[in-house]
């Protein structure tokens, strides 16, 4: 046991060390954090040079219907003849000619915008939006029912639908199945990924031991099986580290990134609304039922929603099928490492261990859209797709003699596996120039011991 | 007292016997020279010897009880195929190899530190393996070969990669070694250090262990029927004098006093030979030939493959 801490302490203590870790997992949560806030930075930077677009509305009814904002001034043209505008319509300094024409067809105008460039969807959409309102309470108005105002603000309605998990003793608690989803890719790309990086660099080490001829020297004091024990242990403990490095890290930027993006876009927002309060105050628009602070309610159900996992099961559960699908990967990295001389060696042996893994990939994508189907349900019983799908089913809430099942098969078949690699592994680490291959490896398996 | 037995060994890989029933004993405070062409079993087993791998047949004794996981702490060993962590630190890499012996953090601290002002590399702490020379480097890893203080040693071939003068210090150190108890096995294609080291050998070809002994009995038995006589007179009064008994394989008449070798029947007959000499010439020295090591296992080795009908490679 001493001997394998040793290893596992050099592993750990060499990797950590290393420019290239440090970096790795200092800079990447500045990436994920990236992630998670550019894109709402990037919507909060909308365009906001102003635009002018001249209107030309040959019904004469939708005068000053549409209202301006911050970036967007209309201007209603009556003197000039549409082609006269549409042509000098840089000159002029317009954006974009919006014509109004009627139409027989349901008392509804015929729209068109000219303008030189593609006009931006924001733009399109409030002028869609204000006219196709407009145009509806005039229809409605055109039915002369009485307190007419008092009735839209009476039917006015918004569905939220709430979705609360119900937990064993009958507790109710607020759920988000977006945010559960999330938390489900998270875990199993996270697995996947360490996997995938950590099982190739414990080949390399194997490798690197191997052509040092170090190798002879560390099992004379200490039997193969530990030797490889201690390295995957190691490494196993640098992943896990660096996961959570990662999560605090990437966390606490994406939080402080959002802090700050929300104070600016409240400032800007409590602005606009301020401003386009004064303008429906004075087109004489009733306010009285706008909706107000939608986001900080929204707000609220995150917390909830985050709250509602079972945080010590989906981390106990990220431990305990991290480390077993991470020695079950690692152990068959190790044995492929120990029978080659040279990494550009280890392809066509590392194919067949990475397929399960790439296949639990798309078993993931696919099943975490019904994670009790039969598909997911399966690929999270067998063990080599078990840590990535288990994964992936685990927020969302499993049967326990399902993760009695999946956890026992993949304890045993990790112990299988790892007696297999050892022989493999016990051999091949003192061969040179032997032919690698599968065959090569089953009569090194079939050695006495 | 033996330290080291092993009794009818044999093991088999896939295609073929590695050892084929290969017994040795290694006498406590001994250096036990293996020897043996390429190919011949030797690495096996010392492998076996070291626990990495372990024999299909026979039995390791190891200071009278069978060899257990807990003897590695009492053996030390330094593969052919040897090498460091290239990208490690000298120090923590000594201090690493040196606790994998059983050490614990303190004692290996404390020999390292008299180790490294013996060797005069105190300054090679904090350098890495890749910086260091490959004779260097080789301290280094005998240096952590000896450091836990094991009962028995195996070398195989300390010397590859020194030159002369840290040969002689490595040299010296093994010497050193013997004489406060410790038993060293010894494998090496260098026969002048068997002469120069050994006390017993054996010699494995072709799995197979063809000659065993006490160095010193080995080279009597290989030729101490032939004698060398240096003497003043005249050739041809030892020719016609013995010629009809005696076969002589080397007339050196070069310097100033010619020197003769001639075979006799048994290694008894000097007594003989002499007295049928000296009414002719007036005998200077007479000695019995012992064969060097080289010539021995080229003889014993051909000898062997010949009467087996082996190839020699």
């Amino acid at each position: 046991m001493k001997q394998i801490y040793l290893i596992l302490q050099r592993e750990f203590i060499t990797r950590v060390r290393k420019k290239s870790f440090i970096i790795m997992t200092l800079l990447s949560p500045l990436f994920f954090a990236a992630l998670m806030v550019l894109p709402s930075y990037f919507a909060s930077l909308e365009d906001t040079s102003a635009k002018s677009i001249a209107i030309i509305d040959n019904t004469g009814s939708f005068t000053n219907v549409i209202p301006q904002t911050d970036y967007l001034k209309f201007s209603y043209i009556t003197d000039t003849p549409v082609d006269e505008v549409k042509n000098k319509l840089e000159e002029s300094g317009y954006y974009a000619l919006l014509t109004i024409d009627t139409t027989t067809e349901n008392n509804t105008p015929k729209l068109t915008i000219y303008s030189k460039k593609q006009p931006a969807i924001d733009v399109l959409s409030h002028i869609e939006n204000s006219l196709e309102k407009e145009i509806e309470t005039r229809k409605l108005k055109s039915y002369n029912i009485e307190n007419l105002d008092k009735i839209l603000a009476d039917v006015k309605t918004e569905v939220k639908l709430r979705s609360i998990k119900l937990s064993k003793d009958g507790e109710e608690q607020e759920s988000n199945t977006l945010i559960t989803m999330g938390i489900a890719y998270i875990l199993s790309f996270l697995m996947y990924m360490m996997v995938l990086l950590m099982g190739n660099q414990i080949m390399q080490g194997v490798i690197e031991e191997k052509n040092s001829r170090v190798v002879e020297v560390i099992i004379s004091s200490i039997k193969p099986l530990n030797l490889m024990m201690g390295k995957i242990l190691g490494l196993a403990s640098v992943s896990l580290l660096q996961i959570a490095v990662w999560i605090l890290l990437t966390l606490g930027l994406a939080t402080v990134g959002i802090n700050v993006l929300t104070e600016r876009t409240q400032k800007a927002n409590m602005e606009q609304m301020q401003a386009s309060q004064k303008l429906m105050a004075e087109q004489g628009i009733d306010q009285s039922n706008m909706p107000t602070n939608i986001s900080s309610d929204e707000g609220n159900n995150f917390l909830s929603a985050l709250k509602s996992q079972n945080f010590v099961l989906i981390i106990g559960g990220f431990i305990f099928y991290f480390l077993g699908g991470f020695l079950l990967y690692a152990a068959m990295f190790a044995a492929v490492g120990s029978a080659v001389e040279n990494i550009t060696d280890t392809q066509q042996l590392v194919l067949p261990i990475t397929l399960p893994l790439i296949l639990s990939i798309i078993v993931m994508i696919s099943g975490i859209k019904s994670p009790d189907g039969p598909l997911a349900f399966w690929f999270s019983i067998i063990p080599f797709t078990s840590p990535v799908v288990m994964l992936t089913r685990l927020p969302f809430g499993v049967p326990t003699w399902q993760l009695v099942l999946s956890a026992s098969l993949l304890i045993i078949t990790f112990l299988v596996i790892t007696w297999f690699a050892s022989k493999i592994y016990r051999v091949g680490i003192l061969m040179y120039g032997k032919k690698y291959s599968w065959k090569e490896m089953w009569k090194w398996m079939r050695y006495g011991s | 007292m033996n330290i080291l037995t092993a009794s009818n060994i044999e093991k088999r890989y896939s295609n073929h016997l590695a050892l084929d029933d290969v017994s040795i004993a290694v006498p406590k405070g001994s250096i036990y020279g293996l020897l043996g062409p390429n190919g011949a079993g030797k690495t096996t087993l010392i492998r076996i010897i070291n626990q990495i791998t372990g024999p299909d047949k026979g039995e390791v004794l190891f200071d009278g009880h069978k060899l257990a996981e807990n003897d590695i702490y009492r053996i030390g060993y330094l593969p052919e195929e040897r090498g460091l962590y290239k990208k490690m630190k000298v120090g923590e890499q000594a201090l690493f190899l040196a606790q994998l012996k059983g050490l614990s953090r303190t004692e290996a601290l404390k020999r390292l530190k008299y180790w490294f002002e013996k060797f005069e590399i105190q300054g090679w702490w904090d350098k890495k393996i890749e910086e260091l020379s490959k004779g260097m480097a080789q301290k280094i890893q005998f240096m952590v070969t000896i450091i836990h203080e094991p009962q028995l040693l195996i070398f195989d071939e300390p010397f590859s990669g020194f030159d002369p003068i840290n040969a002689q210090l490595i040299k010296d150190e093994i010497l050193d070694l013997k004489k406060r108890g410790t038993t060293i096995i010894f494998s090496t294609h260098n026969m002048s250090s068997v002469e120069e080291l050994c006390d017993h050998i054996t010699l494995i070809n072709k799995s197979k262990n063809i000659l065993s002994g006490q160095i010193d009995q080995v080279r009597m038995n290989y030729g101490s029927n032939v004698f060398e006589i240096a003497y003043r007179g005249n050739i041809e009064a030892i020719k016609s004098n013995i010629s009809s008994h005696y076969d002589i394989i080397n007339n050196d008449t070069e310097g100033s006093i010619p020197k003769v070798q001639v075979v006799a029947s048994s290694p008894s007959e000097g007594n003989k030979l002499l007295q049928s000499l000296i009414p002719h010439i007036e005998v200077v020295s007479f000695n019995p030939v012992v064969p060097s090591m080289h010539d021995i296992f080229i003889k014993v080795v051909q000898e062997y493959n010949k009467a087996h009908g082996l190839s020699s490679n």
